[in-house]
C-alpha cells in the first residue's frame, strides 16, 4: 500500500507545482498587462488618496487643485479636482477625475502631479513615514492673455457650431505663452457624465478638442512663408529674384488665380509675399518640387506630432493629407500646397501650434525651439525639480535666409496685406495674413502668423478662426494677433 | 533529539514570526509599534506550548513537525485576518481556542482511532445528514447552500462532513481491500470490481455527490471525489480504478453542467475571465489577479495594498466590512490568498504554498509508517483531503481551476473550518503516534500483509 501513497504525495507536489506556476504567471509575467487592464481599477483608486499637486500659470493664477474629501473618523480622505478658472482654462488644462479619466496637462504632466517616484525614494519615504504627495507645477501660459484671446475669438465666431484657435510661443525658448480654443469647457463640469456626454458629442461644436493643436486646417497663405522659407534657403530664389506674376498661371494644368483676379506683371518675392501673390508662390513651390517642399517642412516639425509635452492623442500632425485622411509626401499638386491649399491627392493641412512654431522659427533665426508648457515643477518640501530648459528641435534654415525671410515678413506689416495693424509696445512687427476659401459661398477661414518685435522679437504667434462670412486674414485674426503680441510684450 | 522536543523548538520560530506579522500590521496601520503584537505573540506561543505539553502527555511519539506547521499556517491567517480587519482576527482567535478545546477532547475521549471502524455507517449516515442540513436548514450564500445558523454562530456542516466520509471510506476499503481487486471479473479488457462489494461504496459516495449536487457547490464535491480516488488507488494499488473514476467524473459534469447553471456560469468564467459578456460573477476572479499583480515579487508589504474602498468609493449602505466595501471580494474567506500574495508577492505566497508541501510530506509520511490497512487509509485520506482543500481553494484563486468557495485550511477565516481541521489533525497525531511508538512501549509492528502488493499475494 505504500507505492500508491508515494504516487498521490507526488501528484500532490505537482500540484502545489502548478499553483506557484500560476502564481508567478500573475504577480511576474502578465502583471503588467494585468495592470494596464481597463477592469482595472486598483490603481486610479489608489492614486486619489494622493493630494496631485496644484496647477498655476506663471503670472500666479491658480488653474487646478485638488480638495480633500471624506476623511472622517480616521479614514484616509481621497482628493478630489477644482478648477477655479472654469471655461478659461478647460483647454489646455484638460482634467482628471476618477470617472472620466484624464487628459490635457492632467495626463502629460501626471507624474510630476502625482509625486511619481523611483522605487528607491519612495522606500526611503515610506521609511520616514512620508506620504506620497504630488509636486505643484507652474504652466508657461499667461493668463491674462489667456484670458484675453479667448474672448477676441469668441467674438470673432460668427458662424454657429465652429471654433477658433491662437497660440503663442517664445521664439527663443518655446514656451507657450497662450494656447487657446474656442468654445472651451469647464473642467469641473466633466465629471457629469450627461455634461461629458454633451460635451464629447459628435453634435456641435465639440468644446473638448483642443483646437489649437488637435484640428489641422488648410493654413492659406501663411503656407507661403514655409514656401519662401524653402525657397530662400535652398537658394532657389533671394528676395530680388523676379518672376511674372499675372493672373491666371497654369499651375499643374491647372489656371490658379491670384486674390481678386489681380495681374501683377513681373515682381520680386519681396513684393509677392507683401500683397500674398498667388501665382508667384505657386510657382516657387514648383521649382522646389513635392520632395524639397516636404524636406523643409519636415525640418519645421510637419509630418509629426509637435514636440509639445503634451498628451500625443490630443495633437494632430500637420502635412500633406490625401482624401483618405493620410499623409503623403510626394504625387500632389506642389504649386497649390505652397500657397495653403491643395486637391484630392493631397491638400496641406496644419494646427495653430504649427502655424505658431512656423513664425518662431522665422523670429528665432532659422532654429526651432521645442515647445513645451512647463515652467517649473516644486516638489512637496520646496525643492525645484523642473524648471524650463529651453532646447534645441533643430536648425530649419540659415540665419541669413530667416533674416531675409523676417525682413519681408515686416514689409507685409509695412505696407501689405496687413498694412494697419500695430503691436502696441513694438515699433514694427512682421507677419502674415491668410485667408482659405471654405466653400465658393464666401465662407472663408481666416488665418495670421506674426512675431513682434521685428528688430528682436520675443513673442510668436498663430491666429485662426474656422469659419467667416467673408472675412479675411488681416481684418479678422490680425487685430486677435496684434492684440495678444501687445499683451505679451508688456 | 527526542520528537516533541524537535516540536518545541519548531514552535518559537513561529510565535516569532507571528510577532512580527502584527508588528508590521501595526506599523502600517498606527505608525507606531504598540507592545500589543509581543502580547498577541507570547499569547499565541503560552498556547502552542500548552498544546505541546499536552501532546508530550498524551501522544508522545507523534510526528514533531506536523503541529508546529499547522501552527505556522494558523499564524499567517490570523495576521492576514488581523490586516482585513481587527474584530475578525478576535473571532477567529476565539475559534482557534475553541478548535484546541476540541483538538484535546478528540485525543482524549477517542483515546483508540480503530474504535471509528466499528461505527463506521453511523459515522456515514451523520455525514449525509450534515450534508443535507444546509439545504433543510440552511441559509444560502453566492447560489450555494452551505452553511446552518445555529443561534449566533453560522456553521458550515461540510467540513466535519467530509471527515465522516474519509472515515467510513477509509474503513470500508481496509476491510474490502483484497475482495475489490482479487475478486474481480475481467470484461472485455476492463477490470470490473464486484458489485457486491463495490456497492455499498458507491452508495455512500454517491449519495453524499448527489448532495453535493443538491447544494449547488463544486468544491467540496471536488474534496470528496479526490478523497475517493486516492483512497481507491492506495486501496487497491489499480490505477485503472482512478482513470475510470476521472473518465466518469467528466462525463457527469459535462452532462450536469447544463443542468447546473451555477458550474456552468463558473466554468464559463474560469475559461474567459475578462470576456466583456462575463457573467457578474467574473468580478472576483478579475479583481483576484489584480490584487496579485499588484503583489510582483515580494509584495506591497503587510497592510500596504488597496483593500477597503476609500472614502466616497466605499459604498454607503454597507456597514458590514469585510463583506462589502473591500475591492478584493471575500477578502478574509475566498480570497485570502490574493491579498496574502498582494502584500507578500510571490515569495511569500510560495513560502505558505511550501508549508501545505511539507504538511502533505508529514501527512503521508504517516500513512507509510502506519502499521495496518485502516490506519494507513485513514491517515492517506486525511492528508489527502487537507491538501486538496488547499489546491481547490487556491487553484481557484489563481485560475488553475473555477472558483469555488471553500475556506484555504488554518489560514482563511470561518470556525467550522478550524474546527473541522483541528480534528483532522487530531486524528493524524493520533495514527502517527502510534505508527511511531516502538514496540518496547507498546507499539505495533507493521503488518507485513499491508505492505505487500496485492498482485503479488
Amino acid at each position: 500500500m505504500n507505492r500508491p501513497i508515494v504516487h498521490i504525495f507526488a501528484f500532490s507536489l505537482l500540484l502545489f507545482g502548478l499553483l506557484v506556476a500560476w502564481t508567478s504567471r500573475w504577480t511576474v509575467f502578465e502583471a503588467s498587462e494585468l495592470e494596464a487592464n481597463n477592469l482595472n481599477r486598483r490603481g486610479l483608486i489608489a492614486e486619489q488618496q494622493i493630494r496631485r499637486g496644484s496647477i498655476t500659470t506663471v503670472d500666479g493664477v491658480l488653474v487646478a487643485e485638488s480638495e480633500p474629501r471624506g476623511g472622517r473618523g480616521g479614514e484616509d480622505p481621497v482628493y478630489v479636482r477644482t478648477y477655479p478658472q472654469g471655461e478659461l482654462f478647460g483647454n489646455p488644462v484638460g482634467y482628471n477625475f476618477v470617472n472620466v479619466g484624464r487628459t490635457g496637462i492632467e495626463s502629460s504632466e501626471n507624474d510630476l502631479l502625482v509625486g511619481e517616484e523611483n522605487e528607491f525614494q519612495s522606500l526611503v519615504d515610506q521609511l520616514r513615514g512620508v506620504t506620497q504627495e504630488g509636486a505643484d507645477v507652474t504652466l508657461t501660459i499667461d493668463a491674462e492673455a489667456q484670458r484675453v484671446a479667448t474672448e477676441s475669438l469668441q467674438a470673432a465666431i460668427s458662424v454657429p457650431d465652429t471654433g477658433a484657435a491662437a497660440v503663442a510661443i517664445e521664439p527663443d525658448t518655446g514656451a507657450v505663452r497662450a494656447m487657446v480654443s474656442v468654445p472651451g469647457f469647464d473642467s469641473n463640469l466633466v465629471q457629469d457624465p450627461a455634461e461629458f456626454k454633451r460635451l464629447s458629442g459628435a453634435e456641435g461644436p465639440s468644446p473638448l478638442v483642443n483646437r489649437a493643436a488637435q484640428s489641422t486646417y488648410p493654413p492659406g497663405s501663411t503656407m507661403k512663408v514655409v514656401t519662401a522659407a524653402a525657397g530662400l534657403d535652398s537658394g532657389e530664389i533671394e528676395p530680388a529674384t523676379v518672376l511674372n506674376a499675372d493672373s491666371p498661371k497654369q499651375i499643374s494644368g491647372v489656371p490658379l488665380q491670384n486674390s481678386g483676379g489681380q495681374s501683377f506683371g513681373d515682381i520680386d518675392a519681396t513684393t509677392a509675399l507683401t500683397n500674398s501673390v498667388n501665382t508667384y508662390w505657386a510657382q516657387v513651390g514648383e521649382r522646389l518640387g513635392a520632395e524639397t517642399m516636404v524636406e523643409y517642412m519636415e525640418r519645421f516639425g510637419f509630418y509629426d506630432d509637435p514636440r509639445l509635452d503634451y498628451p500625443a492623442q490630443q495633437m494632430r500632425a500637420s502635412g500633406v493629407y490625401n482624401v483618405d485622411g493620410d499623409l503623403v509626401r510626394g504625387r500632389f499638386d506642389v504649386g497649390r500646397v505652397a500657397i495653403g491649399q491643395g486637391g484630392e491627392e493631397g491638400q496641406i493641412l496644419a494646427s495653430a501650434l504649427q502655424m505658431a512654431q512656423v513664425a518662431g522659427t522665422i523670429a528665432n533665426r532659422g532654429v526651432l525651439m521645442e515647445p513645451t508648457l512647463l515652467q517649473e515643477a516644486i516638489d512637496p518640501d520646496g525643492r525645484r525639480i523642473e524648471e524650463l530648459d529651453p532646447s534645441e528641435q533643430g536648425r530649419v534654415i540659415s540665419e541669413e535666409a530667416a533674416d531675409q525671410l523676417a525682413e519681408m515678413m515686416t514689409n507685409v506689416t509695412r505696407e501689405g496685406t496687413a498694412a494697419g495693424l500695430s503691436v502696441p509696445g513694438a515699433a514694427e512687427f512682421s507677419g502674415k495674413t491668410g485667408t482659405s476659401e471654405i466653400n465658393l459661398e464666401g465662407l472663408n477661414q481666416p488665418w495670421f502668423i506674426g512675431f513682434a518685435p521685428a528688430d528682436d522679437p520675443r513673442i510668436a504667434v498663430a491666429v485662426t478662426v474656422e469659419r467667416c462670412q467673408g472675412c479675411f486674414g488681416g481684418e479678422v485674426a490680425g487685430p486677435i494677433a496684434t492684440e495678444l503680441m501687445g499683451l505679451l510684450l508688456q | 533529539m527526542k520528537a516533541r522536543n524537535r516540536e518545541l523548538l519548531a514552535l518559537v520560530p513561529v510565535a516569532v514570526l507571528l510577532s512580527a506579522g502584527f508588528a508590521a500590521v501595526f506599523i502600517v496601520r498606527s505608525e507606531e509599534i504598540g507592545d500589543l503584537s509581543l502580547i498577541y505573540g507570547a499569547y499565541f506561543l503560552a498556547l502552542c506550548l500548552a498544546v505541546h505539553v499536552f501532546l508530550r502527555i498524551r501522544l508522545p511519539y507523534a510526528d514533531p513537525y506536523l503541529f508546529p506547521l499547522c501552527a505556522l499556517l494558523a499564524a499567517i491567517g490570523l495576521v492576514v485576518i488581523f490586516r482585513i480587519d481587527e474584530d475578525l482576527a478576535r473571532d477567529q482567535a476565539n475559534w482557534f481556542l475553541l478548535g484546541l478545546v476540541v483538538f484535546a477532547a478528540t485525543i482524549v475521549f477517542l483515546r483508540d482511532y480503530q474504535v471509528l471502524e466499528r461505527y463506521r455507517y453511523l459515522i456515514a449516515t451523520s455525514g449525509i445528514l450534515l450534508l443535507l442540513a444546509p439545504r433543510v436548514i440552511g441559509t444560502e450564500t453566492r447560489g450555494a447552500y452551505l452553511t446552518i445558523e445555529l443561534g449566533f454562530v453560522s456553521f458550515q456542516t461540510n467540513e466535519i462532513a467530509k471527515l465522516c466520509i474519509v472515515v467510513f471510506l477509509a474503513s470500508y476499503l481496509a476491510e474490502r481491500r483484497e475482495m475489490l481487486s482479487v475478486a474481480a471479473r475481467r470484461v472485455a479488457g476492463l477490470t470490473i470490481p464486484p458489485l457486491k462489494h463495490f456497492g455499498p461504496l458507491l452508495a455512500v459516495w454517491g449519495t453524499a455527490m448527489f448532495t453535493l449536487a443538491l447544494l449547488n457547490d463544486l468544491g467540496p464535491a471536488l474534496l470528496l471525489f479526490g478523497a475517493f480516488l486516492a483512497l481507491l488507488y492506495v486501496a487497491t494499488n489499480r490505477f485503472s480504478y482512478v482513470f475510470a473514476g476521472v473518465a466518469l467524473f467528466a462525463l457527469g459534469a459535462l452532462a450536469l453542467a447544463d443542468r447546473f447553471g451555477h458550474v456552468r456560469e463558473r466554468f464559463d468564467i474560469w475559461l474567459d475571465p475578462f470576456n466583456p459578456d462575463a457573467p457578474a460573477g467574473a468580478y472576483q476572479i478579475q479583481q483576484s489577479l489584480f490584487a496579485q499583480a499588484e503583489g510582483g515579487l515580494f509584495g506591497t508589504g503587510l497592510g500596504e495594498s488597496l483593500l477597503r474602498l476609500p472614502g466616497p468609493f466605499f459604498p454607503s449602505e454597507c456597514n458590514a466590512y469585510p463583506d462589502c466595501g473591500s475591492i478584493v471580494p471575500a477578502p478574509h474567506t475566498d480570497l485570502a490568498y490574493s491579498v496574502l500574495t498582494a502584500e507578500l508577492g510571490l515569495f511569500g505566497a510560495s513560502a505558505l504554498i511550501l508549508v501545505y508541501a511539507l504538511i502533505a510530506a508529514r501527512g503521508f509520511k504517516t500513512a507509510v509508517m502506519a502499521p495496518d490497512g485502516f490506519s494507513k487509509l485513514l491517515a492517506a485520506g486525511l492528508t489527502t483531503v487537507f491538501t486538496l482543500q488547499a489546491f481547490v481553494i487556491i487553484g481557484g484563486v489563481v485560475g488553475v481551476i473555477p472558483l469555488t468557495g471553500i475556506t484555504l485550511p488554518f489560514v482563511s477565516y470561518g470556525g467550522s473550518s478550524v474546527v473541522a481541521n483541528m480534528i483532522l489533525l487530531a486524528l493524524l497525531l493520533m495514527i502517527s503516534d502510534r505508527a511511531r511508538r516502538p514496540p518496547g512501549e507498546g507499539g505495533v509492528a507493521p503488518d507485513p500483509a499491508d505492505l505487500e502488493p496485492l498482485e503479488a499475494r
